[in-house]
């Protein structure tokens, strides 16, 4: 009943140059605004990129457990686990972060002294503005360096909140002038000013406000992080039903005369299949529009990869999959 | 329990007229600030009175939404032109504000500031701008602080508040109560004692070579100015934090939890519905977004698409100029209606495990074209409304 592969039709980007090296990062951020699917984009890369032969970390940042649901794998914590090929997951968690800040970096033996310590953190997270963000990128940026996976993915905050997490080492950066942290954020920077090794890919749908929301954020994004905005995923494209002339002859078989025709050979009436096209050709032409306003707003050579919507019943790993193939195909692999 | 209970709303109608702040929350996304502005709008055209609607997302869709750009803090009066190019007469005014979290905490020092040397030092301060303007766990507070001081100002019978896309959905509900035990909180002592008194009591000491290691000397001290200069302000915050509180638990304000019918999103929904209610909060309505129509749905329609993709030649023949073309069309139509079919099911699905219990439950459709502006607000507002 679901068609498997939808073709995204007729809008092309025709600016794909730099496929590969999207998946040639070390750090890829992705965000969007809420409910556009950034999380199923971000499975969907990091599928991909375990199907070209990386390993790749999956990361979190919200812990509802969605990144794992669309492998069908059970909910991860702090500690990564293979949830499919070639793909581990993990869940942002702040405290675990410091835990094992304070142990690598400034041999604090942690465990004994886990609640006077934490009630500590507590306050410096809430205090000092940018802790928290601090421990988070800094987490990722970590896996990094280390090089225990060729790439991280992260599934970002939404695109409200991710300026303020991109631009958090900066923000320390110029608070801190001395001190362990200060110390910290100089090779944060180095990885995520980075465009060869760190990359923010913003998800949107081909709405009006995730449109004008994606503009306004590239233009933040350049403006306050050093982070380089590396694609942008359109997802939910509608499938082109008609070309010109299908369209004519659709609006020929919608003539009265012929709808009833139609209602008597098919045996039942075609009026709500027709109303439906109707509705899938109008949808499509609207979300073109915006389509076509956000690639005139976005800065030339930026590559806009579509997804097609999915009909389907359920999201699991098979969809996952499916966004995959989609991207690689976008990607032009 | 009030010995006169108003008898539970049925529409969106009645449950405003018994309100005078209604929040609209619920996952990002869903058309939530649409949804506000639409019920606003709505309110003014067919109650009256005077109706604010107060947005607090970063991104200004708000102002996209009304057509208007550059509205900011300060209230701002929908002109009645707005209205009338929608062919709608409002009987009342409707007024607009968008949250300015830097520009609210400005306010909020002016206001609790001791004195003008404190409050220049607090506006100065380097780590105040990063707190305000910069980092995101401020905006929730900052969203219920604001809704509370136009609140008390009184000017308005209904005030439609759109809250923040947080990461949890509902740390705006804790901010106020967070705030205050921040202030409140004995580490933020411990934490000043030493730049007062040069005195560290030996149990806090380790505290302060952990923090010393971690943020710097110099830091440190810049934080507990900052602190000590706030804590001039202590009893104001914390009061205003408590009454912000009680405001949302008033019986005056409901909720209205917004979704679509997608799988995450409602299950979020479905999650705040909960949190809402073991609160005891008000869980006045809930609206479920973009909802494909129930045609989509109807077994017999399926069933005959089903015959119709796989006749489609037989069917369209002789009635166009193009039989080729024609057949493929039918077939393409038949097919498409059997994809929406299967999206439809779905969100039926996802409708009924939507638990939690409102007053009122409203569908939108989804609608052809999106709505950005006056006639479209009006066009879903009146979907919601009866």
């Amino acid at each position: 009943m679901t068609t498997g592969a939808v073709t995204t039709g007729a809008v092309t980007t025709g600016t794909v140059t730099t496929g590969l090296s999207l998946l040639d990062l070390r750090l890829v951020f992705v965000t969007g605004k809420g409910g556009v699917g950034k999380t199923t984009v971000a499975a969907g890369l990091a599928q991909l990129a375990a199907e070209q032969g990386r390993r790749v970390l999956v990361c979190e940042v919200d812990a509802k457990g969605d990144v794992t649901a669309l492998f069908e794998a059970p909910p991860t914590d702090f500690t990564p686990r293979e949830i499919a090929p070639g793909v581990w997951s993990m869940s942002m968690d702040t405290e675990a972060s410091l835990r094992e800040y304070l142990k690598l970096h400034l041999r604090i033996p942690v465990v004994g002294r886990i609640g006077p310590l934490a009630k500590a953190f507590d306050f410096v997270a809430t205090a000092a503005p940018g802790v928290r963000e601090i421990l988070t990128v800094g987490k990722f940026c970590w896996e990094v360096r280390e090089s225990h996976y060729d790439l991280v993915v992260v599934d970002a905050p939404a695109s409200g909140h991710i300026v303020g997490q991109l631009a958090a080492p900066q923000a320390i950066n110029d608070l801190v002038k001395v001190g362990l942290i200060r110390s910290q954020t100089d090779w944060m920077l180095d990885i995520l000013s980075d465009p060869r090794q760190t990359g923010l890919v913003a998800v949107c749908t081909p709405e009006e406000m995730p449109v004008n929301e994606t503009l306004e954020l590239a233009e933040r994004v350049r403006a306050e992080t050093t982070v380089r905005l590396s694609a942008i995923v359109v997802n939910r494209v509608l499938p082109e039903l008609f070309g010109q002339r299908e369209e004519e002859i659709f609006e020929q078989l919608r003539r009265p005369g012929n709808e009833a025709t139609l209602s008597e050979r098919a045996g039942g009436d075609v009026a709500p299949v027709l109303e439906a096209a109707r509705l899938a050709v109008t949808l499509r032409r609207t979300r073109s529009a915006h389509l076509q306003r956000l690639q005139a707003g976005l800065p030339d050579g930026l590559p806009v990869l579509l997804l097609p919507y999915l009909f389907a019943r359920s999201f699991g790993a098979r969809t996952t999959r499916q966004v995959a193939r989609a991207l690689g195909e976008e990607l032009g692999l | 329990m009030s010995v006169a209970q108003a008898p539970v709303a049925k529409t969106v109608a009645q449950l405003l007229a018994a309100k005078g702040i209604v929040i609209a929350c619920g996952p990002g996304g869903v058309g939530k600030t649409t949804t506000a502005a639409s019920l606003a709008a709505t309110a003014v055209v067919e109650e009256g009175g005077r109706v604010l609607v107060l947005t607090v997302d970063p991104a200004r869709r708000l102002a996209d939404a009304l057509g208007l750009k550059g509205i900011g803090n300060d209230e701002v009066r929908i002109p009645d032109e707005v209205f009338a190019r929608a062919a709608a007469r409002p009987r009342g005014e409707l007024w607009a504000a968008m949250l300015d979290t830097k520009q609210s905490w400005d306010d909020l020092i002016r206001t609790h500031a001791p004195d003008e040397e404190t409050r220049e030092q607090i506006l100065a301060n380097p780590l105040y701008q990063n707190i305000s303007g910069r980092f995101v766990q401020s905006h929730d507070y900052i969203a219920m602080e604001r809704l509370y001081e136009i609140h008390c100002e009184g000017k308005y019978d209904l005030i439609v508040v759109d809250t923040p896309p947080t990461r949890n959905a509902l740390d705006f509900l804790d901010a106020p109560q967070r705030m205050a035990d921040f202030f409140s909180s004995r580490l933020l002592r411990w934490l000043i004692v030493p730049y007062r008194s040069r005195l560290v009591n030996v149990a806090s000491r380790p505290f302060y070579q952990v923090a010393d290691r971690i943020l710097g000397t110099q830091f440190l001290a810049d934080i507990s100015e900052f602190f000590i200069l706030f804590q001039s302000m202590y009893n104001g915050f914390v009061d205003r934090a408590e009454a912000v509180t009680r405001l949302l638990s008033d019986r005056r304000t409901t909720f209205m939890v917004v979704s679509t019918l997608e799988a995450t999103p409602v299950r979020e929904a479905e999650f705040f519905s909960a949190e809402l209610t073991a609160r005891k909060l008000h869980l006045g309505a809930v609206v479920l977004n973009k909802v494909l129509p129930a045609y989509l749905r109807e077994v017999k329609t399926d069933k005959l698409a089903q015959s119709m993709a796989s006749r489609s030649d037989e069917l369209a023949d002789g009635l166009t100029d193009d039989p080729t073309v024609a057949g493929r069309v039918v077939r393409e139509v038949a097919e498409s209606f059997l994809n929406f079919g299967v999206v439809a099911r779905r969100e039926a699905e996802q409708q009924a495990e939507l638990r939690g219990a409102p007053d009122v439950l409203v569908t939108v459709p989804f609608y052809d074209a999106d709505i950005f502006d006056m006639e479209g607000l009006l066009r879903l507002g009146a979907q919601v409304w009866d």
